[in-house]
């Protein structure tokens, strides 16, 4: 994994491939699942994001709609990386996948296809590009935690 | 013709400035364009010279803010060929046009009535219609636009009956760049006794506007898309609908007098709609940007625009990794996209590149039906950019696939 970090042109791959071919990329109409809209008020994107969480694992992880190339993939990405973890887990990678995206250390191990995104930064207004679909799993798990304290 | 190698040399944004450590080409005017030093001195004079309020005090420096403050006034009606007292100072073109809708509108509009405006609109033309119509119970309506997405005058006067009593269009689109017949448009419009406000957003600060000739009711632009301050914009009203109608805002600098019993007597336009301290720096701006723009003159602008235009549409036209949408456009404005890429990652290449161009999702009707796609990007031009620049832009432009879109990331 550490030797894809330096091959460019795996990375750029990694991204097309999820750009062209997105994992996940139709919305359920299960009812155990929970879904967030994620619009960008600065930006085009314009996507759903769905979860199914039960006894706190994400079961599926699923997602739809109008972006750009590194939300598209970095979504697509997130929802294989994320699905079957317990939401300790998640967190865990989420924390690893931000601190990438803030320049600072971080787990590659851990975050496998994402690293991808590990220059993201270059264009900084892509930012929110990159962790559009993150932020939507974030939310979701959120929800799904008050939601069972509640219980 | 004019010496845009001269020009340049007035505007410190295009002396040197780098973006992503490339030489910065600036290519989105039709969101913003740069200031002139002219300008720029204007801005800070009244704040090194002058800094006092204005129509507020005995003393003679507020005497000199208020001569400076009204004497943009009447720079502005002579560039529109109004008269001054048909000059109202707003924040910008959005803050006009809602006083339109909000003080004109929400007065004049009963059920039944209809405002007609276009899909090709900005939002700020279009949404103040939208909610004045909510408010009122009229109809907005939408004239149908023709295979290239421009407003002909038959296709509007098919829409015409003694229903509408608005027309809310702009002189030139922001996304397609077209310019309507305006001046059939507002004949047409007067036949059936309807009012036409025009956003002039995007056409005065590229072509000779002249109110009185076109005919129009109101118009409405900003000054910092004409190389003035931000935060400062004209609505133009024919002086009997601006003393008809309503103020958006009450207050100081507005009223004549008022007493306890809720009487209040409004100045005459166009102070009524001014309340409160206005941007004056910015007033003051304004005025220098037009001195500056009639200094190199309107024709020679648009001229040269065009001419900048048709040299970069005909060769993007030739490339076969690109989708030109609007090749005959009337204005600067080129709308295109990479093929198969998105246009922000589009866009993000030419940042990456120096250059600064807008992606953006526009009305998603019109682009859906007449364009065949949810977002695009947006290059503007504006009588500072020069060839060379263009050659830059076109170079990337035959660069732009998807691969390389990515490599910026890398």
């Amino acid at each position: 994994m550490s030797d894809m970090l330096h091959d460019p042109m795996v990375l750029r791959q990694i991204i097309m491939d999820h750009y062209e071919y997105p994992r996940n990329h139709e919305l359920s109409k299960d009812a155990g699942y929970c879904q967030k809209h994620m619009a960008s008020d600065s930006c085009i994107d314009d996507i759903y994001v769905q979860a199914k969480i039960a006894n706190g694992v994400i079961d599926d992880i699923r997602f739809d709609g109008v972006a750009c190339t590194i939300s598209t993939a970095s979504t697509s990405i997130m929802s294989e990386l994320l699905q079957g973890k317990s939401i300790a887990e998640a967190r865990q990678i989420l924390e690893q996948y931000y601190a990438m995206i803030d320049g600072k250390n971080y787990d590659a191990q851990m975050l496998e296809e994402a690293v991808a995104f590990h220059n993201v930064g270059r264009q900084a207004n892509r930012i929110k590009c990159a962790t559009i679909g993150w932020k939507a799993i974030e939310e979701l798990m959120d929800e799904s935690e008050k939601a069972h304290e509640q219980e | 013709m004019l010496d845009v190698h001269k020009i340049r040399k007035d505007f410190p944004m295009l002396e040197g400035h780098r973006m992503q450590g490339m030489p910065l080409i600036y290519l989105d005017n039709a969101a913003t364009t740069f200031k002139p030093q002219s300008v720029i001195d204007a801005v800070t004079h009244y704040y090194t010279d002058i800094s006092v309020n204005a129509h507020r005090g005995d003393y003679e420096l507020s005497y000199q803010v208020d001569t400076e403050y009204e004497s943009a006034r009447e720079t502005v009606a002579r560039f529109l060929h109004a008269d001054k007292r048909e000059i109202v100072f707003t924040s910008g073109a959005s803050e006009a046009l809602n006083l339109v809708a909000y003080g004109f509108g929400r007065k004049l509009l009963k059920p039944g009535d209809v405002v007609l405006s276009s899909e090709a609109e900005h939002a700020s033309s279009i949404l103040p219609w939208m909610k004045t119509c909510e408010e009122t119970g009229a109809e907005l309506t939408y004239i149908p636009l023709d295979e290239e997405g421009r407003l002909t005058a038959d296709n509007f006067e098919r829409c015409m009956d003694h229903h509408v009593k608005i027309v809310a269009l702009a002189q030139v689109t922001n996304v397609l760049g077209y310019e309507m017949p305006v001046k059939e448009i507002c004949e047409i419009a007067h036949r059936y006794g309807a009012k036409v406000i025009v956003d002039g957003a995007q056409s005065v600060p590229h072509m000779p506007v002249d109110v009185l000739e076109m005919d129009c009711d109101f118009l409405a632009f900003s000054a910092h898309k004409l190389c003035g301050p931000t935060g400062i914009g004209v609505l133009y009203g024919k002086y009997e609908y601006l003393d008809w109608m309503d103020p958006f805002l009450l207050g100081g600098g507005s009223n004549a007098r008022f007493d306890m019993c809720g009487n209040i007597m409004l100045k005459q336009p166009p102070y009524k709609f001014e309340s409160g301290t206005p941007a004056i720096e910015a007033v003051l701006g304004m005025k220098a940007a037009i001195q500056y723009i009639d200094s190199i003159g309107m024709e020679e602008i648009h001229a040269y625009e065009r001419e900048l235009h048709r040299y970069v549409v005909e060769r993007m036209m030739k490339m076969d990794n690109l989708v030109v949408y609007n090749p005959y456009s009337d204005s600067g404005i080129i709308t295109f996209n990479v093929k198969d890429v998105f246009a922000q990652d589009g866009a993000s290449f030419f940042n990456a590149n120096g250059i600064a161009v807008r992606s953006g999702q526009h009305c998603a009707k019109l682009l859906m039906d007449k364009l065949g796609t949810s977002a695009t990007i947006r290059a503007s031009l504006y009588f500072y950019n020069t060839k060379e620049e263009a050659d830059i832009f076109l170079d990337v432009c035959s660069k732009a696939t998807l691969e390389n879109c990515l490599d910026i990331f890398f």
